[in-house]
Parts: structure tokens; C-alpha cells; sequence
């Protein structure tokens, strides 16, 4: 019997996780400013988060190598910290993936705060509660169809990340590995069966993610309205 | 009580006019800012709620100062201590009943809200969520959390405006009773004559940022000079000649009126013109509901 590698995937599903999670964070507060304030400088900050979107992501892997290493802006910084590189370690591939995956988190959740209207946030300031008492107990309730688009499509383009991981985290098995590298690998390899084996379990994990995130949405959207 | 006078700078529909509003009212009042839309009067609200920033002047509600562009004080509407009751319910759509009127109260008590949903009869619907409700019902849960968080001022944004006339009838009724119970000073704010007639203490006539009169309502909304006779306006919709006289219909508010005409008067008469129906009362009014 061919013997499964399963690390890969728990790299992996590692990665996307811690990524989404930060993800979620760092979306809520740049989306809060991004739809509820007026500056002119925001057009620039929306055109910057969507560079991922249409770069290759070799070119961005190419600079966030430059940056990340020893002698880079961010890698010199961390290492000065850490006393260790950022570049070829699973914590530079996570830096990587929250860069590469910010606009699927920032763009629905940005919707979502323009999708809850301003009378609720008014009547929530007039009820004495403050901006983040209202932002928990009024704004992200009803935007849960947006929250849960932003997750959803966060983990997944996390998972299919190639380029960037490959160009910042080369490929380690156990620490930068993860399954769409191990794919190429084994494709390299002549390695069909196993190729075959992540390719589908892969293909169906996001089927199925998909699927439950659009059932959800029809289920919440009445609710978003409102 | 209230003191206040403010200026502001607003677009209408008619180009730049500038909002330039003084008063003072008395313990409790309930004071309708009446006038037609696109005057001014929800921005003179939201002003006095903090929701929006006057370019200049002073708000002092019970001796606290909450806005003043001279000390350059302007609390945030956290700190104004008020009930804003919108004019679309704005009621949290995550929230059950229960838990929108519980949501603003300064101390939580669960009696105080269950006692308030009896008074307007709503026990029965604590557990409901807004988007199951009628636009009445919707509308009294408003009330209701503005009235249970106890604030120094209520304020009420044309809150009938988009309910059946006999909805907003009743609950025209049911906010008085629940103001004169809870003797909140309350500033309303409507292009309704019978908002302002059933509720004023006072009115303020506002028209295109200014105050064009205060009062009584019998001060400011009825004429001077009593007498039984009266005059209608309308447009001419039809006039048909019957041999010796003309039969007009004409629209009068949301009414037709049929009424005859000399043929002289009707001759001179076309469709579409504005016409004026003046008469003496011989007959008493008749209450038809």
C-alpha cells in the first residue's frame, strides 16, 4: 500500500488557519477606517490592498523574498528580534499569506460595514454605547454573511497559494511544504498517485467550503438587509 | 430647560440656505418643530442629538453645556443623555424586542422593560425580531428604547410619518400618554398639522432654517379671525354643461367635490385651473368615522 504523507496537509490547513485568523484582525480594523472614513488617500490604500489580486505571484513572492531576507528591510528586524530568519520558515510563510490573501478578507468586509446601516450605528451612539461596544453588539452582527465571505475565501486562497510560498518559503518539508508545493513536487517526481491523492482531496475540501459558505449566505442574507 | 441657538450651513433642494435657529423651553414641554420639508428641522435634531456639528453657537440642556463653539465643547452623542426615536424605527435586526429596549438602558432591569412592553401592550412580543413586526409595532419598540434608558431629552423624528393615518392616530395618543406619564421633555419634530395640534405645548414653525413663529398651537396654527364661513382650494378636473348650468368635479386635498356653476362662472372655467370654493356653515359638522 502507498503510504500517504499527511504532513503537508496539516502544514497546511496550519497555515491557513493562523492566516485567516490574523487575517480577520487586521480586516476588521483596515475595513472600519477604510468604509467609514472619507479621505483622499484611501483610494490609494484600496488600489495597494488589491495589488495582490492582480500581481503574479511570483513577482510578489520575488519582492517579499527581498524583503524578508537577512539583509531586507522586514528579515533584518526580525532577526534582530527572533534570532531567526524569516525566509524559509513556516513563521515567513505565514507573514507571506497575510499579505497575499488581504484583499479577500478587506474587500466583503469592507461591503459589509457599508451594507449596515448608518441609523443603527447612529441609534446605538444615541444609546449611550461607545464606537467598539457598537461595533460588537451592532455592526459585525449584522454583517455575518460578509464576515463569514471573508473567511471562507481568506483560507481558501491561502491553501492555493503556490508562487509566493514557493519564492519565500522554498521547500522544507515539515516546516514550508505545504500541499500545493508537494503536488508540484511530486508531479516532478513522477509521483501520479500521490499528486492524484492531494489534488482530489483538495478539490473537494474547497468544493465543499464553497458550498457551505454559499448555503450560509442565502440563509443570512435576509438578516444583513434588514 | 433647553437653551439653545445655533447656526449651520445646509443644501436643500433649493440651493445653500443657512439653518440659524435660537429657543428656550420649560420643564417637560413637549415642543413639535413643525414645518415642510427640506427645512432644516431633522438637521436642527441631529444637531441637538450630537449626531451632526453646528458651525457655530450653543446647546445648554438642565445647566450642562453640550455644545458650545466658542469653549469649544461638543460632547459626543454618548454623553447627551438623549432618546432618539428615527424616523425608519432604526431597531437592531439581531436583536430580539426584548433585547433592542434592553440595549440602552443605563441600569439593566429586566421589570422596568417587561413593565414598559405592558403599558403598550406588547408583553406578547418580547421574543419576536423586528422584521416580524408591523410598522406600528416596529415604531412603539422605538419609543420604547428611547423611553428606557430615562433621558434628560426625548427627541422624535417624524416618527408617524411612514404609518397608516389610523396607526399613527393611535400611537400619536400612546406618545403623549407615555411623555405626560414619564414627564420627559420631548422635542418633536413633523410636517404633520395633526402631530402638531394633538401634541404640541408648543410649536416652533420653521421654514427654510428660520423660525417664522412660536407658541401655542391655537397661537401659531389657527387663523386670527374666527368666523363660520371658509375656503377651499382645488384643481378643476371636469366641467360638463347641462343646458342651463355647469356640473364641476374638483380635487380638493384627496377628495373629488361636485358642485354646480353658473353658466357665466363656468364658461370662463378649464380643466386643470386652480379654483377657490368659498361658503358660509348654516349646518353643524357632522364627525363621519
Amino acid at each position: 500500500m502507498h503510504e500517504i504523507n499527511w504532513l503537508p496537509f496539516w502544514l497546511t490547513i496550519k497555515l491557513a488557519s493562523i492566516t485567516t485568523f490574523l487575517l480577520l484582525l487586521i480586516g476588521i480594523l483596515l475595513s472600519y477606517y477604510l468604509a467609514y472614513n472619507r479621505h483622499k488617500i484611501n483610494t490609494i490604500i484600496e488600489a495597494l490592498l488589491s495589488l495582490p489580486l492582480v500581481l503574479p505571484p511570483t513577482v510578489l513572492g520575488f519582492y517579499l523574498l527581498i524583503l524578508f531576507n537577512k539583509q531586507g528591510l522586514i528579515g533584518t528586524l526580525w532577526y534582530k528580534i527572533f534570532n531567526k530568519q524569516l525566509v524559509f520558515h513556516f513563521e515567513g510563510l505565514v507573514v507571506a499569506s497575510v499579505i497575499y490573501s488581504l484583499p479577500m478578507m478587506v474587500h466583503p468586509l469592507t461591503a459589509g460595514f457599508r451594507s449596515v446601516p448608518k441609523n443603527l450605528i447612529e441609534a446605538s451612539f444615541t444609546l449611550g454605547k461607545s464606537r467598539l461596544e457598537t461595533l460588537i453588539r451592532v455592526i459585525l452582527p449584522n454583517m455575518k454573511a460578509s464576515i463569514l465571505t471573508g473567511i471562507v475565501l481568506s483560507f481558501a486562497h491561502t491553501v492555493g497559494e503556490f508562487g509566493v510560498a514557493v519564492m519565500v518559503g522554498g521547500n522544507i518539508e515539515g516546516e514550508t511544504r505545504v500541499v500545493s508545493i508537494a503536488i508540484y513536487s511530486a508531479v516532478e517526481s513522477m509521483d501520479y498517485k500521490t499528486a492524484h491523492i492531494y489534488a482530489l482531496i483538495l478539490f473537494f475540501m474547497s468544493f465543499l467550503t464553497l458550498l457551505a459558505l454559499y448555503f450560509l449566505n442565502k440563509k443570512w442574507k435576509p438578516y444583513d438587509k434588514a | 430647560m433647553i437653551r439653545l441657538k445655533i447656526k449651520k450651513r445646509l443644501f436643500g433642494p433649493q440651493g445653500e440656505f443657512l439653518l440659524d435657529v435660537e429657543f428656550e423651553t420649560k420643564q417637560a414641554e413637549f415642543l413639535v418643530i413643525f414645518g415642510p420639508s427640506g427645512s432644516g428641522k431633522t438637521t436642527l435634531l441631529r444637531i441637538i442629538a450630537g449626531l451632526e456639528k453646528p458651525d457655530e453657537g450653543f446647546i445648554e440642556v438642565d445647566g450642562k453645556i453640550w455644545y458650545d463653539s466658542k469653549k469649544k465643547i461638543n460632547l459626543p452623542p454618548q454623553k447627551r443623555d438623549v432618546g432618539f426615536v428615527f424616523q425608519d424605527y432604526a431597531l437592531f435586526p439581531n436583536m430580539n424586542v426584548f433585547e433592542n429596549i434592553a440595549y440602552g438602558m443605563k441600569k439593566k432591569d429586566k421589570h422596568k422593560v417587561i413593565e414598559l412592553l405592558r403599558l403598550a401592550k406588547m408583553e406578547a412580543l418580547k421574543d419576536r425580531r423586528p422584521d416580524t413586526l408591523s410598522g406600528g409595532q416596529k415604531q412603539r419598540v422605538a419609543l420604547l428604547r428611547a423611553i428606557a434608558r430615562e433621558p434628560k431629552l426625548l427627541l422624535l423624528d417624524e416618527p408617524l410619518s411612514s404609518l397608516d393615518r389610523d396607526i399613527a392616530t393611535f400611537l400619536r395618543e400612546e406618545i403623549k400618554a407615555f411623555q405626560r406619564r414619564y414627564q420627559i421633555p420631548t422635542l418633536m419634530v413633523s410636517h404633520n398639522i395633526e402631530d402638531a395640534i394633538r401634541l404640541a405645548d408648543k410649536i416652533l414653525k420653521i421654514e427654510n432654517g428660520k423660525i417664522i413663529a412660536s407658541g401655542s398651537p391655537r397661537e401659531v396654527l389657527f387663523s386670527k379671525n374666527p368666523s363660520s364661513g371658509f375656503i377651499l382650494k382645488g384643481i378643476l378636473l371636469e366641467k360638463v354643461f347641462r343646458g342651463t348650468d355647469y356640473l364641476l368635479s374638483i380635487a380638493i386635498g384627496t377628495d373629488i367635490v361636485e358642485i354646480t356653476a353658473s353658466k357665466e362662472v363656468g364658461e370662463t372655467l378649464n380643466s386643470g385651473d386652480w379654483v377657490q370654493i368659498s361658503g358660509k356653515f348654516f349646518a353643524t359638522v357632522r364627525e363621519f368615522r
